[in-house]
């Protein structure tokens, strides 16, 4: 993979080299998640061959297509943004101890909520139709994160089932609103576009790149500085590290649980609020390939770090933006990069596992 | 009104049981897991691949029994890589449950693409047979309901008891239990935890693998893209509301069968978008998991066993 970067363009490799230099990321450092994405896309390389596609004209097309260019890595960048969020959403509720498997419908009510405020309003100045329309979408997939958290935590329904739940409530409510009430003219489920002044700019023409990476960025910061430095952060690792220890010291458990899954909620929500705003203009049916998924992947590799998660993000939108390219040249159904991602999943699922396998391949780390 | 007091009929009933049978049958799977102290998250994703297996090897070869065996070999497989991540490499369950169902989404598409160029839906096949069971069909009522349904129906009230005799009533069943209430007590009485833990974890996925082959051949007869729907999880929630017992777990699954039967037979009416009543089961699994967990005590506390 960064061979390729290398060979397709060594501008781009030099850049990132010089970034990861200057993160205090060696390549040494990130061994076993490099080790993750190469044996995954190794096991990618045979399933190619056995279903009849040539694995090497794949990824060479996926990797031109996703850093060749300008406006390749404008889309890859594009693709990047909403699993930054869904990724720190993972991440947020996963330190306070809880698994929101459910950030794609997190992601989806956000959507819709800032689609509905950005379709509602037609006249109302920029500086305040946007960020009523981001509020509104935080708002609504913090909801979406609120109510399986008090369902944890006063009738302790587990929370994978019911964020997993609510996904499959999310995308048919959804579907339904631009079905039936919210229905653009047309045939294509969708709403209309919204207004001028509730949309986030495009910064890089003529790619889909919206501001929403910026806010997606500066948002991974401040989780960082968040879980680091307030006491709201503090809270919630302890609550994650140690229940009854945090407890015992006077920090709410039932508080912080509920708290880390609204936020990661809401961090979900901005993001499909950023797709919407930033991207489509309007919400459309299915507009999500599976970001929360992609999120839960991208946090894993990322180490459960925010600045990691910005780099990882990047890895799998590469994937998403080069995978079209892939799909389009080669005819290889886009479905690989979902099977590439969940084998990075499994492999970073037991780190002893990486160990075993370099040990068994002679390195020494 | 009418139309919709039409639905509620002895039809439904047997609609009932048959869509609980998917569900029943990886709740089993998601007992033998629990049991033995392994959270089985990938149960959906094990079913999801079953039921693509069965239809491709019902496909390919034109017996679906073929493919009901080889969907419960891939689910075992499944099974056995979740044991793996699990036990030998003591990874989160969680995080390689979630691994195994986003690998199951990919793998089932891609293939459905590779075999018969659509993502949707694969063409159809042959699917299982209903039989008819004699004396019991002619019963009225319970005739209707139960009399006719294809084999593995009758299957799924077999092992459910099975299932029963053997967690509660053989040696095995009893080291099972030991392995996953405390582990450490079952080593040192000299029982082979981690063979256990991988026995019960493969079984697991066995069962889900069967599930998922009957939710594609024992009704609709092909494979549609994520068909699972969110089985798995509800399987895992009529365990839970089963209290991890098999009796209880299939009554539960009864309930879930039933409101997934309801949901297929109002969107048949089309009074509300199907969209609103698509959202039914999973609301009443959320309300079900709201209403009854806070008793429902795990048998297990899911650390990874480390021998000392």
């Amino acid at each position: 993979m960064i061979e390729g970067i290398r060979r397709v363009n060594p501008e781009a490799w030099h850049t990132l080299r010089e970034i990861l230099t200057k993160l205090g990321l060696s390549v040494r450092k990130i061994l076993p998640e490099t080790i993750a994405i190469i044996t995954a896309f190794l096991i990618g390389a045979i399933a190619l061959l056995i279903t009849g596609y040539p694995p090497v004209e794949a990824y060479s097309a996926m990797i031109s297509g996703a850093f060749g260019d300008v406006f390749g890595i404008g889309q890859t960048l594009t693709q990047a943004t909403p699993i930054i969020f869904t990724a720190l959403a993972f991440l947020f509720a996963f330190k306070s101890g809880l698994f929101n498997i459910g950030a794609e419908g997190q992601l989806l009510v956000g959507a819709f909520a800032s689609a509905l405020i950005g379709i509602s309003f037609n006249n109302l100045p920029v500086y305040i139709h946007l960020p009523l329309a981001l509020l509104a979408g935080a708002l609504a997939g913090g909801f979406w994160g609120f109510i399986p958290a008090v369902l944890k935590v006063k009738l302790g329904a587990h929370e994978v089932i019911t964020t997993m739940m609510l996904s499959y409530v999310a995308s048919n409510l959804t579907s339904y609103m631009v079905n039936y009430p919210f229905k653009a003219p047309g045939w294509v489920p969708q709403t209309i576009v919204v207004a001028p002044s509730a949309e986030l700019p495009r910064i890089l023409q003529p790619t889909q790149l919206s501001a929403s990476i910026i806010i997606a960025v500066a948002l991974a910061w401040f989780t960082d500085y968040m879980l680091k430095k307030t006491t709201l952060g503090y809270e919630v690792r302890a609550v994650g590290l140690n229940p009854s220890a945090a407890e015992s010291s006077g920090i709410s458990v039932k508080k912080g649980m509920i708290l880390a899954l609204v936020i990661s909620g809401a961090i979900a929500g901005l993001g499909g609020a950023g797709e919407v705003l930033g991207v489509h203009r309007r919400f459309i049916e299915g507009f999500s390939p599976g970001y929360g998924w992609d999120g839960l992947a991208v946090a894993l590799i990322g180490r459960l770090h925010p600045v990691g998660v910005v780099f990882a993000a990047i890895l799998f939108g590469a994937l998403r933006s080069g995978g079209m390219v892939m799909t389009r040249a080669t005819g290889v159904p886009l479905d690989i990069i979902n099977m590439l991602q969940a084998l990075v999943v499994i492999l970073i699922a037991a780190p002893k596992l990486i160990r075993y396998l370099l040990k068994r391949g002679g390195f020494k780390w | 009104m009418v139309e919709l007091i039409d639905v509620i009929n002895i039809g439904l009933f047997a609609a009932a049981l048959r869509m609980a049978t998917p569900i029943a049958l990886t709740s089993l799977g998601g007992i033998f897991s629990e049991r033995a102290g392994i959270i089985n998250i990938g149960l959906e994703g094990m079913m999801l691949t079953g039921a693509f297996t069965g239809v491709m090897v019902s496909y390919f070869s034109g017996n679906p029994w073929l493919g009901v065996l080889a969907a419960m070999l891939v689910g075992a497989l499944l099974g056995l890589l979740h044991a793996l991540l699990t036990i030998k490499f003591s990874g989160d369950h969680i995080v390689s449950g979630t691994g195994i169902n986003i690998f199951a989404m990919g793998f089932t598409a891609y293939m459905s693409q590779v075999i018969w160029g659509s993502r949707g839906a694969s063409v159809s096949v042959r699917g299982l047979q209903t039989v008819s069971i004699p004396l019991l069909k002619d019963i009225p009522i319970i005739g209707d309901i139960l009399g006719s349904h294809t084999p593995l129906v009758y299957m799924t009230l077999i092992l459910t008891v099975l299932s029963y005799i053997v967690l509660f009533k053989t040696p095995v069943g009893l080291r099972i239990r030991a392995v996953g209430e405390h582990p450490s007590a079952a080593d040192t009485a000299g029982i082979n935890v981690f063979q256990i833990k991988y026995l019960c974890v493969m079984v697991s996925g066995m069962l889900a693998g069967l599930g998922g082959a009957f939710l594609s051949l024992g009704h609709l007869n092909l494979f549609a893209w994520g068909m699972s729907g969110g089985r798995g999880f509800i399987a895992l929630a009529a365990m839970i509301l089963g209290r991890w017992m098999p009796f209880g777990a299939f009554g539960a699954s009864l309930l879930f069968g039933f409101s997934d039967a309801l949901q297929m037979r109002l969107q048949a009416l089309g009074l509300l978008p199907p969209q609103i009543i698509l959202m039914i089961p999973y609301i009443l699994t959320i309300a079900v998991l709201a209403g009854v967990v806070r008793k429902a005590i795990p048998p297990s506390d899911y650390k990874p066993y480390v021998r000392e």
